[in-house]
């Protein structure tokens, strides 16, 4: 019976009509209040918490079913940040929730004033399929922590997590406010049909364009985030080892690639480019060994349409005769080895498109400053390294490159430090979240101005008169000694 | 049409290349725009007055309260703090990363545009430049074409005090509005209408261009019994001057409507009456002190409200409209019906419907059943129903016992949520609305931590669960092999 009623509810269609319901149902929910208390935030982070202690197992398995992920990236890119990510939000919520008092200026004395963070109401999370759990309940934590309702649509492309995030959040979490919705593109076009109070897309840049259009029907304010090609520049005279070492994590350590803030190209001068070279050889082969197709610490690509794309590239007529080092590929196993491309034409596919894959062009250039130019060329970055002991360098790095953020002398790390904002500007996203910049993104920000019934002036009032206007001038200025002169008729003004 | 879009382009790229060249980003030069623009201000007082007398019928007090001296007072502010506003902020990181220093940098969008509304086509159009240029960012400045003396002022003027290379002016209607719609801009800043609210956004969405979109609604205020006369008096007058006395209720964050008890709605009604004839006469169309409609085309939509014979039933005072002078006095409505279309649409004109209500408590569902308000205004000395009013509604702003002097803060945020608006503006927002902040973290080659790299094994896992949790005694512990 169970298992037929099962099957039943797979067969439903999830139409504008399904979704609608699904809304106007968390809505209910909001409206009634109970995701405002402080209680039920606490209780769900916590819920969340038990998930994650509870169900590692579960969802290091998945990993490996949807992408072969190494276990150790899981627990710790997966379940580890999240779990720094909602004690952080624990311990700090009730200091998040707190109004903010605002000094008020002498022009409305007598009154106080504060900003008061109000959830926005039902929100909508469509989280992709690199790090389906991190990606899917970072930004929830966020929505719970400010108070909202929220659905969730984790990405069909890592169907064993999908599955999994919804199976585990209706076992743990509260149904009347927190909902998951599987599905591909129907079910997301239907979801986007309905009106949303905030709506957060973590994927790629055109379908972020899509969903920001159909948040424009609704005057739904968007968080987007998104990725694009992050460099890495290497200037000479650094620790070329630690360097290396720290970019191939950045690199093949993070989902062998397919992560937004890889490192997507390198940028280094024509006399350092070599050394470089050898010198990422010899750590790729420390850490993956003489085989990597066989290695058990690299992810696998997650399908055979992303293996298509990346072959593509690879086949590209400017870019095949480029490989330097790797290039092996396994299309049964959907793997292919970290593999290094030197001095690609810059109008190839490989260069005019995020890779999200385990390639790594090399660019080379004259002197290290003109890599900065490459950068500012194309597209905002979701992220920009730089290896480098020049101060002048580090300077001239923060001041002219534009990226989402930006780390020098490491890659990636950026990700789990809580204190910064997380996120990308123009092709790289919009807005930013980790940490309190989460609640904040899920939170409006209420002005709450109180005033009493005395110190009424009559200047505010018609009619209007030039000693009211003479008198308007200093009082706007703020300025006390000139509202003493005007009231006694000292004024010039 | 070719040759708009041509000089349009040409524009643009100009001011791609002002900002490409990085002038735009010193101190030096924010600083002397935000100079020069109160310069501007004081220089020309008289021709800004006198614009708005063509266009509106604003007397210049109004003009200077919520126009001229408005934004002097931003610009003073914004001058004041911009070094601190500019300031890299420092963010403490966790030891795991030591040697390491992290930072939050604000930096320009690039190029932005605004595009400002005609009821308050000085203060509109320059408080957001105002922040525009405190960020750093070149300018395309598009003044709604409907207040047509104030629109050719700012595209005569402005070119004559700020860096014309950085900061420019179009002018035109509709189809202006659209081909500049078309280009890739940074950031859009939109003040208006829901309606082009959501066409902009859309446009915006095909470049991923963030926007700030300042907006309106229907702003009810609450009116509590109050007990005091003296408080009855002061808030009456505060509502006629938030609704009436400014720009006479064309004003997106004036009193749509007010919510009464039914018991004291009379009384309400002869203060209304009294205090509209202190301020304006006995016949104000005569007065200099209140403002005209903008145009025919709201004046008739105004009319049209007033037409529904519903509503024409309701009136209680006021009532009379003059085509010719584009003149409606001040109106006020007991209980028209709430389908008629002046309690849907945003009114925005000089006609005030009271609402009455069995119980005050129950304007919270009310306004909950709407969408939600620029602003609520509440009118009471109960500090328990403040309270559920706070927590109970959402809305841009929340004013207790005063109307539009939440402009005056630059403290506050001033933004809209949901229909009313995204984003915020005013003081420091108005800096972060046109900023980036760019998260930057500078880490040293020394103390290299090996778990960190493959070949993964146990005590990889081991350690790093510990790093993540930041238990740095277990981490010690497992480091000296007395932690298994």
């Amino acid at each position: 019976m169970g298992s037929e009623e099962e099957t039943k509810k797979k067969n439903e269609v999830f139409d504008a009509e399904a979704a609608s319901l699904f809304v106007k149902e968390l809505r209910g929910t909001f409206a009634s209040g109970k995701t405002k208390s402080y209680g039920w935030r606490v209780s769900q982070l916590k819920s969340l918490m038990k998930m994650l202690n509870e169900r590692e197992p579960d969802i290091v398995d998945a990993l490996r079913q949807d992408l072969d992920k190494p276990e150790l990236e899981s627990s710790i890119y997966e379940v580890a940040l999240l779990k720094t990510s909602i004690k952080s939000a624990l311990k700090e919520l009730k200091h998040w929730m707190t109004p903010e008092k605002a000094k008020t200026s002498i022009t409305t004395f007598p009154s106080s004033a504060e900003i008061v963070p109000e959830p926005f109401g039902v929100v909508l999370i469509i989280s992709p399929w690199n790090y389906p759990f991190l990606l899917s309940l970072d930004p929830v934590v966020g929505a719970i922590a400010a108070g909202n309702a929220l659905v969730l649509k984790p990405s069909e492309v890592a169907p064993a997590s999908s599955s999994l995030l919804a199976k585990l959040v209706g076992e743990y979490m509260d149904l009347s406010s927190i909902r998951v919705v599987e599905g591909a593109v129907a079910e997301t076009s239907a979801l986007l049909d309905q009106k949303w109070d905030k709506i957060c897309y973590t994927g790629n840049s055109r379908v972020a364009r899509i969903v920001m259009a159909a948040a424009a029907k609704h005057l739904t304010p968007v968080l987007l985030e998104l990725g694009g090609k992050s460099p890495v520049v290497f200037d000479s005279g650094i620790n070329l080892k630690v360097a290396c070492r720290r970019m191939i994590m950045g690199k093949w350590g993070c989902n062998n690639g397919q992560a937004c803030i890889s490192p997507d190209h390198i940028i280094t001068t024509k006399d350092y480019a070599p050394k470089l070279l050898e010198s990422l050889k010899n750590e790729l082969e420390n850490f993956y060994g003489k085989n990597p197709l066989e290695s058990k610490d690299l992810s696998r690509i997650v399908n055979s349409n992303h293996f298509a794309r990346l072959s593509k590239l690879l086949d590209d007529d400017k870019v095949s005769g480029k490989i330097v080092h790797g290039g092996e590929r396994d299309k049964n196993k959907l793997r292919i080895a970290p593999t290094l491309l030197l001095d690609v034409p810059r109008d190839s596919l490989i260069m005019s498109e995020e890779i999200f894959g385990p390639l790594l062009p090399i660019l080379t250039v004259d002197k290290i400053e003109d890599s900065f130019d490459i950068i500012n060329s194309g597209t905002k970055p979701l992220a920009a390294y730089l290896f480098t002991n020049n101060k002048k360098l580090k300077q001239q790095f923060v001041e002219t490159v534009s990226a989402g953020g930006l780390v020098i002398n490491d890659t990636a790390v950026h990700l789990a430090v809580h204190s910064l904002p997380f996120g990308g500007v123009q092709e790289s996203g919009m807005g930013a979240y980790h940490g309190k910049f989460s609640f904040d993104v899920f939170s409006h920000k209420k002005a709450v101005l109180s005033r009493g019934f005395i110190g009424d002036v009559p200047v505010r009032y018609p009619p209007y008169t030039k000693g009211k206007l003479r008198l308007l001038k200093v009082l706007i200025s703020g300025s006390l000694l000139g509202i003493i002169r005007a009231l006694l008729g000292w004024s010039k003004a | 049409m070719a040759a708009a879009m041509g000089e349009i382009e040409d524009k643009l790229a100009e001011l791609r290349q002002t900002f490409r060249s990085g002038i735009t980003k010193s101190v030096a030069w924010r600083k002397n725009q935000l100079r020069a623009l109160i310069e501007l201000l004081q220089d020309n007082e008289d021709k800004i007055f006198k614009a708005l007398h063509q266009d509106l019928g604003k007397h210049p007090v109004e003009t200077y309260r919520d126009e001229i001296g408005l934004i002097k007072k931003s610009a003073k502010y914004a001058l004041s703090c911009l070094d601190k506003w500019m300031a890299p902020k420092k963010r403490r990181l966790p030891l795991l990363f030591f040697p390491a220093s992290g930072e939050v940098v604000s930096e320009p969008f690039g190029v932005v545009l605004i595009c400002s509304a005609w009821n308050f086509p000085i203060n509109l159009a320059l408080e957001p430049l105002i922040g525009a240029i405190a960020a750093g960012n070149t300018v395309m400045l598009k003044p709604s074409e409907l207040a047509v003396e104030c629109a050719s002022f700012l595209a005569e003027t402005i070119p004559l005090y700020l860096d014309c290379k950085a900061i420019k002016v179009t002018n035109g209607g509709v189809d202006v509005c659209e081909q500049l719609l078309q280009q890739k801009w940074n950031k859009i800043f939109f003040t208006g209408s829901p309606r082009v609210g959501s066409i902009v956004m859309s446009a915006a969405a095909k470049h991923l261009t963030p926007v700030t979109l300042e907006l309106g609604g229907k702003c009810p205020a609450i009116l509590d019994t109050l007990s005091s006369p003296l408080d009855i008096k002061v808030t009456v007058k505060r509502i006629i001057g938030g609704k009436f006395a400014s720009c006479n209720g064309q004003v997106c964050i004036g009193v749509d409507y007010i919510l009464v008890e039914k018991k004291f709605a009379a009384t309400l009604i002869e203060l209304l009456k009294t205090t509209i004839k202190k301020f304006y006469g006995e016949n104000p169309k005569d007065s200099k002190s209140i403002s005209r409609i903008i145009n025919e085309y709201h004046f008739e939509r105004l009319r049209k409200l007033l037409e529904d014979p519903l509503v024409a039933d309701a009136i209680v005072h006021g009532g009379l409209l003059d085509k010719e002078n584009l003149f409606i006095e001040p109106t006020i409505l007991l209980d028209p019906p709430l389908d008629a279309e002046i309690m849907t649409e945003e009114i925005f004109g000089p006609i005030l419907p009271i609402i009455t209500l069995n119980n005050i408590q129950e304007s919270i569902e009310f306004i909950n059943s709407r969408p939600k308000p620029l602003v609520i205004y509440a009118f009471t000395k109960d500090e328990t129903f403040k309270k559920q009013i706070v927590s109970g509604t959402s809305s841009g702003s929340l004013i207790f016992n005063d109307t539009l002097v939440q402009q005056l803060c630059d403290v506050l945020p001033f933004g809209g949520v949901g229909q009313s608006g995204i984003g915020r503006y005013h003081g420091h927002y108005s800096f972060e609305t046109f900023s980036h902040e760019k998260a930057i973290m500078q880490r040293s080659f020394f103390l290299e931590l090996e778990p960190r790299y493959p070949p993964w094994n146990d005590f990889k896992m081991k350690f790093l669960r510990l790093a993540y949790d930041f238990d740095y005694f277990n981490l010690l512990l497992l480091l000296l092999g007395l932690k298994r």
